[in-house]
C-alpha cells in the first residue's frame, strides 16, 4: 500500500476546482478512492452532490472517463459499461485491464438505487460500488433517507413540538450487501485515508462485485464547523456510531477497534442535527440511541469472533 | 442483388433474427409480454455461442435502458427490446439516451398501457414517449420489422440518436409470416463496423459524459438534439434507399398505397395499414378511388411530405391506435392536422380512435370508414372524432 507521501505525489484523478462545500466529505472520499484506484479506471455516478459539484459543464473534476445518467441507476450504469468492456475484451478489441467504480450517495444507494445495486451485484459484474453515505438527501436540502439515524433532524423528519426527528432506525445496508454473498463488503470512513485507500485497493484486487459503504460527515446537513469533517468521521468510529470493518468471502474483520469506546453523545453533541438530544427531556431517546449503538457493536464483535 | 432466404417466422422471431445478424456487443433486457420472446430467443443465441454479445439480464426495464446507456457510452453497440409498462418504466432513461446522443437500438412491441392492465396491441406505449428524442419507425409486418431493425443500426449511428422499431403486439409479434432473411455476411456488410469518436473505455482520452448543464448551456445542447432529429430525416431516407438498392425492398418515410388518384384516403400506422391495403384493393375493384398513406417514420414526423401527399384528397381518415387524453384528437391526427395547416389545406379530416387494448379491427370496419369518407366528400356531415368498435 502507498504511503501518504506517495499518494500526494500522484497525478490527481479527481482534481480541485470542483464546487464542493468547504469541508465536503464526499469529494474527499472521491479523491482518495481515485488515488487508490489509479488512472485505468472508469467511473459512473448517481445524480447527487458528488456528480453536481464535480461536473458543472464545461468543467469536470474527473481525469478518468466518467458517466452520469440518472439518480437510481448507478449499479445498472456501471453494469452496462463493464458488460461492454467484457464483450470488447473477449473480442480482442481491448486488452488493458480496467477498474469499474460506481459512486452513489445514500439516497441513490440505500433508497432509490437499491434495486439497481442489488441487480448489479447479483449478476456478478466486476465492479466496485462506493456509497458516500452522509445519512440524508443532502443535495436536495437534507431530507431523511433510509440511512438517516434515529433522532436526527432532517427537513422531512424535522424536530418539532411533538416529533423529535427521524423516528426509525437506519437500515443496515452493509448487512444487506453481505447477504448478497459477494466477495468483498466493507465499511470505511472519511477521515481515515489509510483505512479507505487500503480497502479500495483490496476491493479492486478481487474479481467480482464489491461494495464499500463510506461514512461521510456532511458539514451542511449535520451542521458542524467545516474544518471538523475528518474529526467527525474519526469520532464516529471511536463511538462505534460507524464501525470500520470488512467482510471478505463472508469473513468478518473489524479493521479499527477504538482503545476506549466513547459514549455516542461525544459525537452527537457536535452536530446541529442532534442538538435536541442534549435536552434533559430527550434523555430516553439518547439512551435508546446509545443502546442500539452498543447492540450493533456487540453483534459485530460476535460476527468477527464467530469465524 | 444480394440473396435472401425465404422462411416462416413470427414477428418476434424475425426481430431476434435481425439482432443475431447485427450481433451487438451488449444486449441488456428484461422480459415483458409480448416482447419477451425477442430477448428469450436472443439469450438462446448467446447460450449457443452464435453471437459475440454480452447479455445482461437486468432486474428491470429501467436498468435495461440504464445498462444500454452505460454500454453504448462505453463504446460499442447496445440493443434491447420491450413493451408497454417496460417502455413506461424506461421513460426517464429514454430521454437521457437521446440527450447523451447514444445510438441504442430497441425493438418495441406495441402493447396497451395500464390501467386497466392489458397485454394486447395498441400504440399508447410508443406514443407516450414520442417526444423523448428517439427516432421511431413503425412496421406493417414481420418483414418490415426485420428490415427496419437492420436499417436502424445504420440510422442511429449516423444520426447519433437512439432508434426504436415498432411491431404490433401479438398481431405481428406472434403471427407467423413468410419473410425473406438476408445472409449474415450481407447484414454485417450493410451495417459496417461501429467506430465511436469518443467513448468511456478509451482511458487514454478520458471524457465526462452526462455533466450538469445549467441555464448557460442546457438550451444549446437541447437545440443540438432537436437539430439532430430534424437532420435524421435525410439519413433515414438515404439508409432506406441504400437498403432497397442492395436488397430489393425499398422504404421511404411513409408509403403511399394507391394514393395518387385517390379521392379519399386513410392514414394508418403498423399492421392496420396491411389490413387497409386489402380493403383498398377490394374497393378499387368496385371502382372507388380510395387510397392509403402509411407513415413509417413517426419521429421525425415528415410533415411537409405527408401534407403534400394528402393535398389532393377530398376527405381523410386518420387512424389512431391510442388517445392523447387531451379531450381532442389522437396523436397521429394532431400531427397530420398540423401538417395540413402549414400547407394551408383545410381538409375534411376525421380521427378514428380504434383498437385500444387489442380490440379487433376488421376489413368491414375499414370499409365502413371509406364509405363514411366518400359520403363526407360529397358533403354529408360527419362526426370528426369517432371511437371505432367500442360499446357506448
Amino acid at each position: 500500500m502507498a504511503n501518504i507521501k506517495d499518494l500526494a505525489k500522484q497525478k490527481e484523478l479527481f482534481t480541485g476546482g470542483h464546487r464542493g462545500c468547504a469541508g465536503c466529505g464526499a469529494v474527499l472520499i472521491a479523491r482518495q478512492v481515485m488515488m487508490a484506484a489509479g488512472p485505468d479506471t472508469v467511473v459512473a455516478s448517481a445524480t447527487g452532490c458528488l456528480e453536481v459539484v464535480s461536473t458543472i459543464f464545461p468543467y469536470s473534476a474527473w481525469n478518468v472517463p466518467f458517466l452520469h445518467s440518472a439518480f437510481e441507476n448507478s449499479g445498472a450504469t456501471i453494469s452496462g459499461i463493464e458488460a461492454m468492456y467484457r464483450s470488447l475484451r473477449r473480442q480482442g478489441k481491448i486488452t488493458k485491464k480496467l477498474n469499474f467504480i460506481a459512486f452513489g450517495g445514500d439516497g441513490g444507494t440505500y433508497d432509490i438505487g437499491l434495486q439497481s445495486l442489488s441487480g448489479a451485484v447479483e449478476r456478478g459484474h466486476n465492479i466496485l460500488y462506493v456509497c458516500y453515505n452522509n445519512e440524508a438527501y443532502m443535495n436536495t436540502g437534507v431530507q431523511r433517507s433510509g440511512a438517516t439515524p434515529k433522532g436526527a433532524d432532517t427537513s422531512t423528519a424535522p424536530v418539532g413540538k411533538v416529533k423529535k426527528g427521524k423516528e426509525q432506525y437506519r437500515k443496515d445496508l452493509t448487512a444487506i450487501m453481505v447477504a448478497h454473498g459477494i466477495p468483498y463488503v466493507a465499511q470505511s470512513i472519511a477521515g481515515n485515508w489509510r483505512d479507505l485507500t487500503s480497502k479500495v485497493e483490496k476491493a479492486l484486487s478481487i474479481e467480482g462485485p464489491k461494495f464499500i459503504n463510506v461514512f461521510q460527515p456532511c458539514r451542511l446537513g449535520w451542521s458542524y464547523e467545516p474544518e471538523l469533517t475528518c474529526e467527525m468521521g474519526r469520532l464516529a468510529a471511536d463511538t462505534c456510531a460507524w464501525p470500520l470493518y470488512e467482510v471478505a468471502d463472508g469473513k468478518y474483520k473489524i479493521t479499527y477497534k477504538p482503545k476506549e469506546k466513547k459514549p455516542i453523545i461525544e459525537w452527537l453533541k457536535l452536530q446541529g442535527r442532534f442538538r435536541h438530544l442534549s435536552k434533559p427531556e430527550n434523555k430516553p431517546l439518547l439512551d435508546d440511541i446509545q443502546a442500539m449503538t452498543d447492540k450493533n457493536w456487540e453483534s459485530l464483535l460476535k460476527k468477527e469472533a464467530a469465524v | 442483388m444480394a440473396k435472401s432466404n425465404i422462411v416462416a417466422r413470427t414477428g418476434n422471431e424475425a426481430m431476434a433474427e435481425a439482432m443475431r445478424q447485427i450481433n451487438p456487443d451488449v444486449v441488456a433486457a428484461y422480459p415483458i409480454t409480448p416482447a419477451t420472446e425477442i430477448v428469450q430467443i436472443f439469450a438462446g443465441y448467446v447460450a449457443d455461442g452464435l453471437v459475440k454479445t454480452e447479455f445482461v439480464p437486468v432486474e428491470s426495464e429501467h436498468s435495461a435502458m440504464s445498462a444500454c446507456i452505460g454500454a453504448s457510452a462505453a463504446g460499442g453497440r447496445a440493443m434491447t427490446g420491450t413493451s408497454s409498462q417496460g417502455l413506461a418504466l424506461m421513460a426517464e432513461m429514454l430521454h437521457i439516451a437521446s440527450g447523451l446522443r447514444l445510438p441504442i437500438v430497441m425493438a418495441d412491441v406495441n402493447r396497451a398501457l395500464s390501467s386497466p392492465i392489458n397485454i394486447h396491441c395498441d400504440h399508447s406505449d410508443t406514443m407516450m414517449i414520442k417526444d423523448a428524442g428517439w427516432i421511431q419507425i413503425f412496421s406493417e409486418n414481420a418483414q418490415e420489422g426485420y428490415d427496419n431493425m437492420i436499417q436502424a443500426i445504420r440510422i442511429a449511428e449516423k444520426a447519433k440518436l437512439p432508434t426504436m422499431v415498432m411491431t404490433d403486439g401479438f398481431i405481428i409479434s406472434h403471427g407467423m409470416e413468410r419473410i425473406e432473411i438476408l445472409n449474415d455476411e450481407d447484414v454485417q456488410k450493410f451495417i459496417g463496423e461501429y467506430k465511436p469518436e469518443h467513448y468511456l473505455l478509451n482511458t487514454e482520452k478520458p471524457i465526462t459524459i452526462g455533466a450538469l448543464d445549467l441555464p448557460d448551456y442546457y438550451f444549446e445542447h437541447r437545440r443540438q438534439t432537436i437539430e439532430a432529429i430534424r437532420n435524421s430525416k435525410s439519413i433515414i431516407e438515404d439508409v432506406s434507399k441504400e437498403f432497397g438498392q442492395k436488397f430489393g425492398r425499398t422504404y421511404g418515410l411513409f408509403e403511399n398505397y394507391k394514393l395518387d388518384d385517390a379521392e379519399v384516403a386513410i392514414v394508418a400506422l403498423g399492421s392496420t395499414a396491411g389490413t387497409t391495403k386489402t380493403v383498398v384493393d377490394a374497393l378499387r375493384a368496385k371502382g372507388l378511388k380510395v387510397g392509403l398513406l402509411k407513415p413509417r417514420v413517426f419521429r421525425p414526423f415528415p410533415k411537409a411530405e405527408i401534407a403534400d401527399a394528402l393535398k389532393s384528397l377530398k376527405a381523410i381518415a386518420v387512424m389512431d391506435r391510442s388517445d392523447s387524453m387531451n379531450g381532442n384528437e389522437g396523436p397521429v391526427c394532431l400531427e397530420v392536422k398540423a401538417a395540413l395547416f402549414d400547407k394551408g389545406l383545410n381538409k375534411t379530416l376525421v380521427n378514428y380512435i380504434y383498437g385500444l387494448g387489442g380490440r379487433e379491427i376488421r376489413t368491414q370496419d375499414i370499409e365502413g370508414i371509406y364509405k363514411e369518407l366518400i359520403d363526407a366528400s360529397k358533403g354529408k356531415a360527419i362526426e370528426k372524432i369517432q371511437y371505432l368498435g367500442v360499446r357506448e
